[in-house]
């Protein structure tokens, strides 16, 4: 059996502007070819503005399993949404 | 503990993700159900690559040539969502060419006329799409997001062959011959294409219970057949099956037979196209080999060169 090939993750900006977006994977031995390769597999019908490539092995990930406690800090802060403040009646604009 | 656990999340409609805990045989029967579909789509480009240069107008050719591109595609995708699972594309090539994996027998029958360009985008890619509107329901988190890319792109494909069939039905009386041929050599084995009914059928119990399979063979069969009758009736063709008729009681169509025997025949190797698809697979896989080992020499070098 061969060798495998680098697996690189594909994010495409789908309009000038946007964010980028994850869409998927492409094999491919080198940075160019991935370029292509991501061009051709998910940009087939005018998908995308621009498009990033990254080895999968640089992508590092939280476990959904602990999902719970790794989020857990955020929980009890409800003093950073807006409508935790009371405002005095007749105000505008804020 | 773990068992529990997963059997909740998949009760409550959670996705299950790649590093996610998972039973082995849920494992198990995800690789067999995705690398099977797969191949299917890599495989199923022979029988319509096979018309691209007889394709009888420009117009023709280049969708043909972009329906056969989608295809590569989506295997690409499902592939990806296959090999998230722990288990490398080499390998599930491999599994293919030693044939511990297979791909939809549809594929395993000759297309002879152009008509079956027709008869194969209408009847397989539509079969194909009731299967995977319902896939896009299932609990596997990459196999789900697959299902919906395909989805979006594969109507293209089934329309393009309702045309097709619309076309000649409506030419000359040979044309409307041809399509009609298509329709009665695509029909049983494109119904067939759901698989063994569901009193024969011993894997969905879990396949359904893990929310793998979201409906049973039986009913997206029966699905498909309540949409495409119509379809036929619309273009002037005649669906091959006398017992054909709608229930007023079930809201459905009633139908004949399926003939079973010759469905596992094809499975297990028998049918008109099994060893020529395969061995084409082979042949374009070794030529590819020296362009593999190119591109990964070329990688290397440029490594050397950075560092």
């Amino acid at each position: 059996m061969e060798e495998n090939v680098t697996v690189w993750e594909v994010f495409i900006q789908s309009k000038n502007g946007l964010a980028h977006k994850h869409a998927g994977n492409v094999h491919a031995s080198d940075k160019v070819m991935a370029l292509d390769n991501a061009r051709e597999l998910y940009t087939r019908r005018n998908e995308g503005s621009c498009i990033w490539v990254v080895k999968s092995e640089y992508i590092v990930s939280s476990e959904t399993e602990d999902s719970e406690a790794f989020f857990d800090p955020s929980n009890d802060k409800m003093y950073r949404h807006p409508t935790f403040y009371t405002m005095p009646e007749g105000s505008k604009h804020i | 503990m773990n068992e529990k656990y997963f059997q909740e999340r998949i009760d409550a409609e959670k996705k299950i993700e790649p590093k996610d805990w998972m039973p082995d045989d849920y494992r198990k029967h995800l690789i067999r159900q995705i690398s099977q579909h797969a191949h299917s789509e890599i495989i199923g480009m022979q029988p319509e690559g096979n018309w691209i240069t007889r394709a009888p107008s420009l117009r023709a050719k280049m969708i043909l040539l972009a329906k056969v591109q989608d295809e590569a595609g989506h295997g690409l995708y499902l592939y990806s969502a296959c090999e998230t699972l722990g288990i490398s594309r080499e390998k599930l090539v491999q599994q293919l060419h030693e044939g511990k994996a297979k791909y939809s027998s549809i594929f395993n029958y000759p297309t002879l006329s152009w008509a079956d360009m027709g008869a194969v985008g209408w009847l397989v890619d539509g079969a194909a799409i009731v299967n995977q509107v319902s896939l896009q329901r299932t609990s596997y988190g990459p196999y789900s997001r697959g299902m919906v890319k395909i989805c979006k792109e594969e109507s293209f494909h089934q329309r393009q062959g309702y045309e097709i069939m619309a076309e000649m039905a409506k030419g000359t009386a040979e044309q409307k011959a041809m399509a009609q041929d298509a329709l009665n050599r695509f029909w049983w084995p494109s119904i067939m294409m759901f698989g063994p009914q569901d009193s024969d059928s011993p894997r969905s119990g879990n396949a359904m219970k893990w929310k793998i399979k979201r409906q049973t063979n039986d009913a997206l069969r029966q699905d498909f057949i309540d949409k495409t009758v119509g379809q036929a009736e619309v273009i002037g063709l005649t669906i091959p099956d006398p017992d054909l008729k709608w229930n007023e009681e079930r809201q459905s169509y009633d139908f004949g037979e399926m003939d079973w025997e010759e469905f596992w025949s094809v499975v297990n190797g028998n049918g008109p196209c099994n060893k020529q698809r395969l061995a084409h697979h082979k042949k374009a896989y070794d030529q590819g080999k020296w362009v593999r080992d190119a591109a990964k020499a070329y990688a290397k070098k440029q490594e050397l060169v950075a560092n």
